[in-house]
Parts: C-alpha cells; sequence; structure tokens
C-alpha cells in the first residue's frame, strides 16, 4: 500500500470509529459507578434518528446533537430509576429498552429515511494538519471527532486522577465503603448514568450527522454491542476502551477495503466478522488462555503485564445499594 | 406486606398495559396519527376472520416454543439473547434435509422436525461452551452468533442453496410437498405444530416443577459456584440447559420453513426469538403465564402490519406495544415492592 | 467525649436487636463491649455511628442529643467505626482509600495526604505500602488502615467491632498498643467483642449485653467467671476430648505446589491417618486456603501428588474427590457451601436425590424434617437457607454432608458462632472420627486448634512448619510460628 493511502485508511478509520469511542467511553463511566446500561443498541438507534430528524427539520446541527443526548440522557434515566430506585434487573430493563428503541426509531424515523440532510462540516485544523503523517490522521476531520479526542483525554483524566474519579470508582467497587465515606451513592450512580447515556447519544448523532449519513430502518442495528463489548474488552480502563474502539472500526474499514481483493469470499463473511471477532476478542480477553498466557512467563515480566491486561469489571457492577 | 383490595390488585395488574396505551397514543399524536383508529386496525388485524385467528395461532406456535426454551436458560440464570440465532439453525438445518432428501412425507417431515432440533441444539451447544470454556458472558457470545446465523442464512440463500433462476429477498426455492406441514382444510393452520407448540410448553412447564433436573437448573442458576461445590456439574448444566432451549427454538425455527414459509427466507426467525425474551420477563419467568402472554404478542405481530397497508405507519408500533408494556411491567412491579416495603 | 445511650430499642423483624437499652460511656477510657453473637453489640455501635437508626430513645453526646443519618454524619461529629471486614475499598490503592472523602474540590492532594498518611502510620507503628491496593493487605493492616484515616479526619470516639477476628498476634498487640496511645490522648476507645481474654487485656470497664440488653457492667480487674456468667448465663470447662485410635493412612501429599497470582504455596508434604484431626494455623491469606483446595479437588496443582487411600488424585476432577468421600465446608456458608433462595428441603434433594428423573418431595420433606431435629436448627423444611441465623447456617451445612466420609475439609468450622454453638458442633465433627474420618481444619483461633487437633501445621508466607502435636505444644508457641517466627 502506498504510504499516502494507508494515511488516508488510518484518517478514515479514526473518523469511522468516533461514535464507538464516545459509546465506549459513556459506558465505561456508568458501569465504573456500578451500572451497566445494557440499552445502547436500542439507545444509538433512537438518538440516532433523533439527531437527523431534528437537524434537519429545525436546520440546525447543534440543536439535532443536543436532541440526540438528551434522549441517549432519558433512556440511560429509565435504566437508573428502574435499578437504583425500583431494584429491577439491569438486563432485563436495559435489553427491553434496546428492542423498545429500535422499533421506535423506525416508527418515528419513517418519514427520514433515506432523504438527503445535513452533516457535520470538515474542517481540518489549519496548520497542525500540515505536520506529515499525523496532521492528516488527526487533524483533518470535523468537531465531533476532535471532541471524542478531548472526551478521550478528559475520561481518562476524570477517573484515575480526579477526587471526583476516586468518587466514581470507589462507588463501582465498594458502595458500601463510598457510603461510610459520606459519598451519596445514589445520586453519584444517578450522575454516571445519565452522563454516560448522553455521550451514547452523541455516538448516535455522530453516525447519523457523520459517519453513516442519513436514516434507514435499523441504521445502525449491532453497533451498540459492540460498544458494549469493547467496555469489557477495555477492562473498564478508558484509555484501553479507546483502543479497543479503534481496533473495531479499523477492522470495518479493513472488511471493506479487502472486499474487492478477495471476490471468492462471499459478502457475508464481512458483515458477520466483527461479530465473530467480537467473541473471540471477549474469549481473549476474559478466558483462561489469557492465564495460560502469563503463565508461562517470567513471574517479573508476568506481574509487569498482568497488570495491563488483567482488569475485572468493578466489583459492585449491577448489584444494587441499600443503605441499611 | 399490607393486604390490598382486590380491585387495586386488578388495577396494578391491567397498569402496564394502560401505560403503554397512554404512551403508544402519544407517540402516534407525535406522529400525527389517530390513535383510536390505529389501535382499531390491529385489533382488527388479529381478530376480523378465522384466516387471521389462523395466523394468530400461527404466530403463538414460535413463541411458545422459543418461551419454553427461555424459561430453561433462565431457570439456570442464564440470558440467552442468542435464541435469535438457535432459531435461525433449526430452520438452516431443516432446510437442508428437505431441499436435499427425497422421501414421502411420512419419513420426511419427522426428519425435518428432528434436523430443527439438532440443528437449534447444536447451536445452543456452541453458546454453551463459549460461555463455559471461554468464560464469554452469554449475552455477548448469543448475541454475536444471532449476527453470524442472519449471515449465514444470507449466504446460503445467495449461494449454494440459490434457485436455479436467480437469488432473490424471497428466500430459495419452495420446499418439495413432502416437507411441508399439513394444515386444516384451507386455513395456514398447522394442526401438528401446534400440538408440538403446546407439548413443548407443558412438558418444559412439568419438568422445571418436579424434576430433579429441573432443581438442578434453578440451583445453577441461584448461585453456580455453591451449586458446583454440592456435586452439580455446572459447566455441564448450563451447556445442557443452551442445548434443550435451542431443542426447542429450533423446533421453532423448523416449523417456521416447514408450515409458515415453506421454503427458507432471509429473516426466517422474524424476531421471535427477541420477542420471546419479551414474553418469559412478562410472564414473571413462570410457565404457567406464557401462554396468555404469547396470545397478547401474537395478535400483536399479526395485526400490526395493517398499519402499513391501512394507514402509510410503520408496524414497528406493535414492537413498541410490546416492549413498552414489558418496561412498564418491569417499573410497575419495581413500584409494587417499593410501596410495599414503606 | 461522653457518650449516653438512653432507653435504645432497635428491631429487625421480629428480632429486638436492642431493647431498652441505657448506657453512659466516659472519654478517655478504653470501653468493652461483651456479648455472645446476636446479643446487639453491632446493632448499637451501629446506630451510634450512623448507619442505621434506631426505633426509640436517644443518643447524647456531652449531653446533647444527636440522630445520624449517615455514618459520614457521624464523622462529622468525632465518631468513626471500625468494622469486622473493614470498611475500605480493596481495588483501591491504601493513599486513594485513606483519601477517599476527605476534602472536597476536583483537585487531589496526594503528597499531602501520603506525608499525613505516612506520619500517623510512624504514630503508632504502622507500615503500610501507600501504593499497594488495599486488597493485598491482611486484615489487620487494613484495620489500621481505616483506623489511621478515621483519625485523620479528627474522630474522637473510635468503635472497634471484633477487631481482633482474623489478625496475626503481632498485629493484635501492635493494635492495643494503638488503642491505649488513643485513650491517654484523651479518646474514647469502644471495643466490642465476644473475647473475654481480650477485654481484659485492654478495657477498664466492660459492658456486658445479652439478647438486645444490657446485663452488667463490671469494672477492672475482671472476674473471668463472672464475665461469662453475664455472657452465657452459665460456665464452661474446657474439658479434655476423647482419644480416638487412628487407622491407615487415608491422604498423603507429596511435594504439593499450588500456585495464584498473589501466593506460591511450595513444598507440601503431609500424610494423615483415618480418625486424625489436623488444625492449619496461621493468618488468612498465608496459604492454608490454597492447600484446602488442592485437597478438595477444587484447586490444580502445579505440581506434586496427592494420594486418597491409595490412589492417585493429583488431577483427577472435583467429583472424583466428591465420589472418593472427600467433602468440603467453606468459610463463606452463603456464597460457597449453600444456595440462598433454595429451601432446606431442596438442598435435601439435591443432596440425596442423584440418579433419579423426580424429585420426590415427600422424602426431601422426611428429610429435612430428620436435619432439622437431629442438628437442632432453628427453621422448617422449606425455610430458605439465607433466612437463616450463621449457626443454623452452619448446622445445617453440615448435616447435608454425608454420612461416611474418607476425608472432611472444614474452614472455619465455628467462626462467628457463640461458645455453646461451637462446642456442639465440634462433638458432631469429631463423632465422625469413630467413621475413620480424617478431619483437616482452617482457624485462626488458638484456642479451638489445641482443643481439637491432633496435629497442627502452621502456614506463614506460603510456607508450612512441621506438624507439631496439639498435646505439646502452646498458644504462645504457635502464635510466633504464625507471626512467621520459630519457637
Amino acid at each position: 500500500m502506498a504510504p499516502t493511502l494507508l494515511v488516508q485508511t488510518i484518517s478514515s478509520v479514526v473518523a469511522a470509529s468516533t461514535p464507538l469511542v464516545f459509546a465506549g467511553l459513556g459506558e465505561t463511566l456508568t458501569e465504573k459507578a456500578g451500572v451497566t446500561n445494557l440499552s445502547l443498541d436500542g439507545t444509538i438507534l433512537l438518538s440516532a434518528m433523533t439527531a437527523f430528524a431534528v437537524a434537519y427539520l429545525s436546520g440546525s446541527l447543534l440543536l439535532g446533537i443536543l436532541a440526540a443526548m438528551l434522549v441517549g440522557a432519558l433512556i440511560a434515566l429509565l435504566v437508573a430509576w428502574g435499578s437504583i430506585a425500583l431494584k429491577q434487573n439491569q438486563v432485563a430493563i436495559g435489553f427491553v429498552l434496546t428492542l423498545l428503541c429500535a422499533d421506535l426509531s423506525s416508527f418515528l424515523g419513517r418519514p427520514f429515511v433515506r432523504i438527503p440532510g445535513p452533516s457535520v462540516p470538515h474542517l481540518p485544523i489549519p496548520g497542525l494538519v500540515a505536520i506529515p503523517v499525523v496532521g492528516p490522521i488527526l487533524f483533518n476531520h470535523n468537531l465531533l471527532v476532535y471532541l471524542s479526542f478531548a472526551l478521550a483525554i478528559g475520561v481518562w483524566l476524570w477517573i484515575g486522577h480526579t477526587r471526583q474519579g476516586l468518587v466514581l470508582r470507589s462507588v463501582g467497587e465498594r458502595p458500601e465503603s463510598a457510603y461510610a465515606r459520606g459519598v451519596n451513592v445514589h445520586r453519584t450512580r444517578y450522575l454516571y448514568t445519565l452522563l454516560g447515556g448522553a455521550l451514547v447519544g452523541l455516538a448516535g448523532a455522530t453516525y447519523s450527522l457523520s459517519v453513516k449519513l442519513g436514516w434507514s430502518h435499523r441504521h445502525t442495528a449491532g453497533e451498540g454491542w459492540i460498544a458494549l463489548a469493547i467496555v469489557i474488552f477495555g477492562g473498564w480502563s478508558p484509555w484501553r476502551v479507546v483502543l479497543g474502539a479503534y481496533f473495531f472500526g479499523a477492522l470495518k474499514s479493513l472488511g471493506s477495503l479487502m472486499q474487492p481483493a478477495f471476490p471468492d469470499v462471499p459478502t457475508q463473511v464481512f458483515q458477520a466478522a466483527p461479530f465473530a471477532l467480537m467473541i473471540v476478542v471477549l474469549v481473549l480477553a476474559s478466558g483462561d488462555l489469557k492465564e495460560r498466557l502469563l503463565a508461562l512467563m517470567h513471574p517479573r515480566m508476568r506481574r509487569l503485564l498482568s497488570g495491563m491486561v488483567r482488569a475485572g469489571p468493578p466489583a459492585a457492577l449491577g448489584k444494587p445499594f441499600e443503605p441499611d | 406486606m399490607k393486604a390490598r383490595s382486590p380491585a387495586l390488585q386488578v388495577l396494578l395488574g391491567v397498569a402496564p398495559i394502560l401505560l403503554t396505551l397512554v404512551a403508544a397514543t402519544a407517540i402516534l399524536l407525535v406522529a400525527g396519527a389517530n390513535p383510536l383508529a390505529a389501535f382499531g386496525q390491529i385489533i382488527s388485524g388479529a381478530f376480523e376472520s378465522p384466516r387471521k385467528l389462523a395466523d394468530v395461532a400461527m404466530a403463538m406456535v414460535p413463541l411458545l416454543l422459543c418461551a419454553a426454551g427461555m424459561l430453561v436458560t433462565f431457570a439456570a440464570g442464564l440470558w440467552n439473547i442468542g435464541v435469535e440465532g438457535q432459531v435461525v439453525a433449526g430452520a438452516l438445518a431443516t432446510t437442508w434435509v428437505a431441499l436435499r432428501l427425497n422421501a414421502p412425507a411420512a419419513v420426511l417431515l419427522p426428519l425435518t422436525v428432528l434436523a430443527g432440533m439438532a440443528g437449534g441444539a447444536l447451536w445452543g451447544l456452541l453458546i454453551g461452551l463459549i460461555r463455559t470454556k471461554g468464560k464469554v458472558n452469554e449475552i455477548f457470545a448469543g448475541l454475536g452468533l444471532n449476527y453470524v446465523s442472519m449471515a449465514l442464512t444470507n449466504y446460503l440463500i445467495f449461494g449454494p442453496w440459490k434457485p436455479p433462476d436467480g437469488a432473490t429477498m424471497s428466500g430459495t426455492d419452495p420446499f418439495p410437498r413432502a416437507a411441508w406441514m399439513p394444515v386444516i382444510g384451507t386455513s395456514r393452520a398447522s394442526l401438528p405444530a401446534i400440538l408440538l407448540a403446546v407439548a413443548g410448553i407443558v412438558v418444559i412447564w412439568w419438568l422445571l416443577r418436579d424434576s430433579q433436573w429441573g432443581l438442578r437448573l434453578k440451583a445453577v442458576g441461584q448461585n453456580e459456584n455453591a451449586a458446583y461445590r454440592l456435586g452439580i456439574r455446572t459447566s455441564r448444566e448450563i451447556v445442557l440447559a443452551f442445548m434443550v432451549c435451542g431443542m426447542l427454538a429450533g423446533l421453532a425455527g423448523s416449523l417456521q420453513t416447514t408450515a409458515v414459509y415453506r421454503r427458507l427466507i432471509p429473516s426466517i426467525s422474524g424476531g421471535y426469538g427477541y420477542m420471546a425474551q419479551l414474553v418469559v420477563l412478562l410472564s414473571g419467568l413462570r410457565a404457567q403465564a406464557v401462554p396468555l402472554v404469547v396470545l397478547f404478542f401474537a395478535a400483536i405481530q399479526v395485526g400490526s402490519p395493517r398499519l402499513e397497508l391501512r394507514m402509510y405507519l410503520d408496524s414497528s408500533l406493535g414492537g413498541v406495544l410490546q416492549a413498552g408494556t414489558v418496561l412498564f411491567f418491569l417499573l410497575v412491579r419495581g413500584l409494587r415492592q417499593r410501596l410495599s416495603k414503606e | 467525649m461522653r457518650i449516653e445511650f438512653r432507653n435504645l430499642d432497635k428491631c429487625y423483624g421480629s428480632v429486638r436487636a436492642n431493647d431498652k437499652i441505657s448506657l453512659t460511656l466516659q472519654s478517655g477510657t478504653i470501653q468493652g463491649l461483651l456479648g455472645e453473637n446476636g446479643a446487639g453489640k453491632t446493632t448499637l455501635m451501629k446506630i451510634l455511628s450512623g448507619y442505621t437508626r434506631a426505633d426509640g430513645g436517644e443518643v447524647l453526646l456531652d449531653g446533647t442529643a444527636v440522630t445520624f443519618a449517615s455514618p459520614a454524619q457521624a464523622i462529622a461529629h468525632g465518631i468513626g467505626m471500625l468494622h469486622q471486614d473493614p470498611m475500605d475499598v480493596p481495588a483501591l490503592s491504601v493513599l486513594d482509600n485513606f483519601m477517599l472523602g476527605a476534602g472536597r474540590g476536583l483537585a487531589q492532594q496526594r503528597k499531602r495526604s501520603a506525608a499525613q498518611l505516612t506520619e500517623l502510620s510512624r504514630q503508632f507503628g504502622f507500615a503500610l505500602d501507600p501504593d499497594a491496593t488495599a486488597g493485598s493487605l491482611s486484615v489487620g493492616e487494613r484495620q489500621q488502615l481505616e483506623l489511621v484515616r478515621l483519625l485523620a479526619l479528627g474522630v474522637q470516639v473510635v468503635v472497634l467491632d471484633e477487631p481482633t477476628t482474623g489478625i496475626s498476634e503481632p498485629q493484635k498487640l501492635l493494635l492495643f498498643a494503638a488503642l491505649r496511645k488513643l485513650a491517654e490522648q484523651g479518646l474514647t476507645v469502644i471495643f466490642v467483642s465476644h473475647k473475654l481474654a481480650e477485654v481484659e487485656a485492654l478495657c477498664s470497664r466492660a459492658v456486658v449485653l445479652r439478647t438486645g440488653r444490657v446485663v452488667g457492667e463490671v469494672q477492672a480487674p475482671f472476674s473471668s467467671d463472672q464475665l461469662v456468667m453475664m455472657m452465657f448465663g452459665q460456665c464452661f470447662s474446657r474439658g479434655g476430648r476423647p482419644a480416638a485410635p487412628l487407622g491407615d493412612e487415608v491422604l498423603q501429599l507429596d511435594d504439593i505446589a499450588v500456585h495464584t497470582h498473589q501466593l506460591s504455596v511450595e513444598h507440601i508434604s503431609l500424610g494423615v491417618r483415618a480418625g486424625e484431626v489436623i488444625g492449619l494455623a496461621g493468618l488468612e491469606g498465608s496459604g492454608q486456603r490454597l492447600l484446602m483446595q488442592a485437597c478438595a479437588g477444587i484447586r490444580r496443582v502445579g505440581s506434586g501428588r496427592i494420594t486418597l487411600a491409595g490412589q492417585d488424585m493429583t488431577h483427577e476432577p472435583y467429583h472424583r474427590y466428591l465420589q472418593e468421600r472427600v467433602a468440603f465446608v467453606p468459610a463463606a456458608r452463603l456464597e460457597e457451601g449453600m444456595i440462598a433462595g433454595l429451601q432446606i428441603r431442596e438442598h435435601v434433594a439435591l443432596a440425596k436425590g442423584n440418579g433419579h428423573l423426580f424429585v420426590r418431595w415427600d422424602e426431601a420433606e422426611a428429610g429435612a424434617r430428620r436435619l432439622i431435629d437431629e442438628f437442632r436448627v432453628v427453621g422448617q423444611p422449606t425455610t430458605r437457607v439465607q433466612e437463616l441465623s450463621g449457626g443454623n447456617q452452619q448446622r445445617t451445612l453440615l448435616g447435608l454432608l454425608p454420612e461416611h466420609l474418607r476425608l472432611l475439609l472444614l474452614e472455619h468450622p465455628t467462626r462467628g458462632l457463640d461458645v455453646e454453638s461451637s462446642r456442639w458442633i465440634w462433638q458432631r465433627l469429631l463423632a465422625r472420627r469413630a467413621d475413620g474420618t480424617a478431619i483437616l481444619f482452617t482457624s485462626t483461633d488458638l484456642d479451638e486448634l489445641v482443643d481439637h487437633s491432633d496435629r497442627i501445621v502452621v502456614f506463614s508466607g506460603g510456607a508450612m512448619s512441621r506438624p507439631v502435636s496439639a498435646a505439646d505444644v502452646t498458644c504462645e508457641q504457635l502464635g510466633y510460628l504464625i507471626g512467621g517466627r520459630h519457637a
């Protein structure tokens, strides 16, 4: 591959992965607080439809994006209320919302199917874009992509290096202890579930307004599940989640790039590949295989690596908290 | 818990449906449609003629079978979102038998049923192994495989099984007559299919209540680790639960091909696997409540395409009604539990 | 700070945990709060420190009535509580734990907090590594962390709930020294325990609770007999137990090694004979749990050989061990031993009903009744096991064990049980020796180890000591061994 083509490819991967970065980071924040929002697939569909519809009708991209974030936050509110206040199973609520939002997006989105509409304008950053290799890869995009970079750094700093991040982690790990130290566990969980939901909504808006323009029936189906898998694959660590988002984004782009090169391979193989790969990746991330590989290594190396690759879910993920 | 008046009990029981109707009314108004007319279309679309009633009965078949299977996986504490793929696997196995074998109906039909059950069970086995050996949450294993099964169906329809005069979205060639499940008169209702579905739910209800196997499943579902310590081979039970569920779901897929479409079509599962998940949740994981819920879901399923024909609305409103009812059911249940505690 | 309780009431369901408790505690003292399990000690302390609210009555601090809506409010009023299971966040570092809940705003003051942590640790002789994760610490160290954290928040009253459960002798002495120092500085220390010796060693005054009521207040020096009478209403003597004849070798361990990413246990060789009782002593996390799991077939051994009654069982699966009549009773009764959500009769059906297609509910019911009668379980066949009290859970668990066992492995068989229950349980266990059952058990209670073992092995940092005869060893010697020194 010629160098320019390679740079172009990477650049398009970065752009195409942006929604997964948003959704992955949003869900990471939610799960760090101990709540699983399983509704991602439906939320992304409904918010993508909302963003397109609102932007189309109002003529304002910003309104469309905000509306999508509001939709994401509202669905997350249902997840939070149902699981925190009403103590219902988070998986059940999330799954039902997945189906509900998907159907709702089809129903309400019908007038908007396959009509041309607004998109977020391309905005190369003057000066920076001229840097060889790095410039076109990182600085030749639109505002949403730049926002995803900022968010990635911001979430990493927030979780790992602020007092609030410490509170967040404690709530997901051991809410009893957080409560004993004066943390309002329920409020924290509501807050991060809503925030995470808003980011998932932003991911939806990024699809319909930037990555996969417009709206059609089940426009983004499957993306939410990939995002959920990325959070597990990323071991609930923001930078690894971002890496996972780019990895899956790259896979998809590679699929469509390689398809013409392998005319004998049925197109369905490329369609199913990300999902088959999702399973493989999860097996690698959670199975015994990793432990066995680690066991083969020198003890010092093992200790160093295991800290990096081994990451369990927040200990209180999915568990309701009740202060006596 | 406080004693409540019967009237209040009934009110709380139907509250999810009422709330769903209120919400759906709002949604229809947003979409600029007449809500009453829309509901009326769904109801008449499901019940207006014997022909429609037969359709409802046939829509109940896959729902009953998938729900029965899912009662098994739920008892073992598993979220078998892969039912959809298991339905597809059953349909694929059945299609293979129906298109390949040349035999009289008396031989071929039982074989298609067995093939469907085996196909679904194998798909379940795959999910079970990924869960137990690969230590991957069954939600992701099942869901990923659902997409794989969809791609596989398309590949087969547009590849090896494509009709001689070219592949289309309408699927494979029709099966030979010997692989058509018999129907009652000129209706679309197939008695063997209905009987198989009824047998499925009854047998599962009975096994879960009274068998040693049902008790083991329950133990695994409540605490996998402790069940293992008690000497239950938890991995085996989990894989088996997926396989039994797959068997029933595969039977559903098999009947979709032999009794409904008489061919393999791209979306053969018709979303029944996901819908059955909702059914089981709405029935509160109780086998006794499943048939009634299934009737409700099947009626909406059969009635809602009317919206498209008569009102130019998307038939996905049916799905909104189904999922909405379950959502409100969960929320109302949570509210009740909360109120009774205070 | 002077603390007064006036007519405190607290019910959990039908159980009256605190029944009109009135009590005054003076500052600058170490107060003992004694009582057997379920006497209401922890409930009272949870009310004081804001974890739960009383149904009636009031709490006065220096004469002012207070009610706390949360533990944080109690801390703001200068009252901090150390729980039996320290309330930290295991996944976070020591420093993170120390900082969590202190200060406001977004920015962390890691350097200042680290300096404060180091300074406080130094004052009390604690060796806490700020960067280690709390989960990698021993229970004793986690307590030290909680203590310095509460002190950094400026508490005036420190409540310690059964602080010596699961900690080492040296750590205990360190903790006691720290508590004495705090009392000297004018703090009020409330020491909740059911261990007489510790209350005698530490406290200037002791209050005894029984079934939710104050039954006595005593000044030091205490009379043990008097305290026991108050706690239990009767006095126990530590009589010897009948010796049992030892049979053939049941279990043979040859140079076993077990590895986890936290700990390696290596070079374990041990022979156990039928009817023999072996106690596994050591701090928690020293390797005894790993060895027990290896002997039960739950954990894979890295190398070495496990022989059971002449058969090589080294890499056999757990189910083979069950077939060979090995049973394992884990410490976490409700997490690993029984199934919360299932009834006693369902447990009986699971334990006895293998090989049948259908559950015979009448037989299960009758079996559950027999178990309830024989093992004195307070419950019904249809009682769900999570509704049983800890002691009744343990008795049910023992009642579910198969009859003729070759090897019985028990983790902390009497942890959290009162003296009477413990004694009864040991009677039942030792009766199994007549059947040729060999028993291996872990415990952090030295008396229990010395009283019931034939031989004792001590674990320290993954290494196992030579077996010592329980008849010859003293508690002091064991204490030294557990601390990693040689007697």
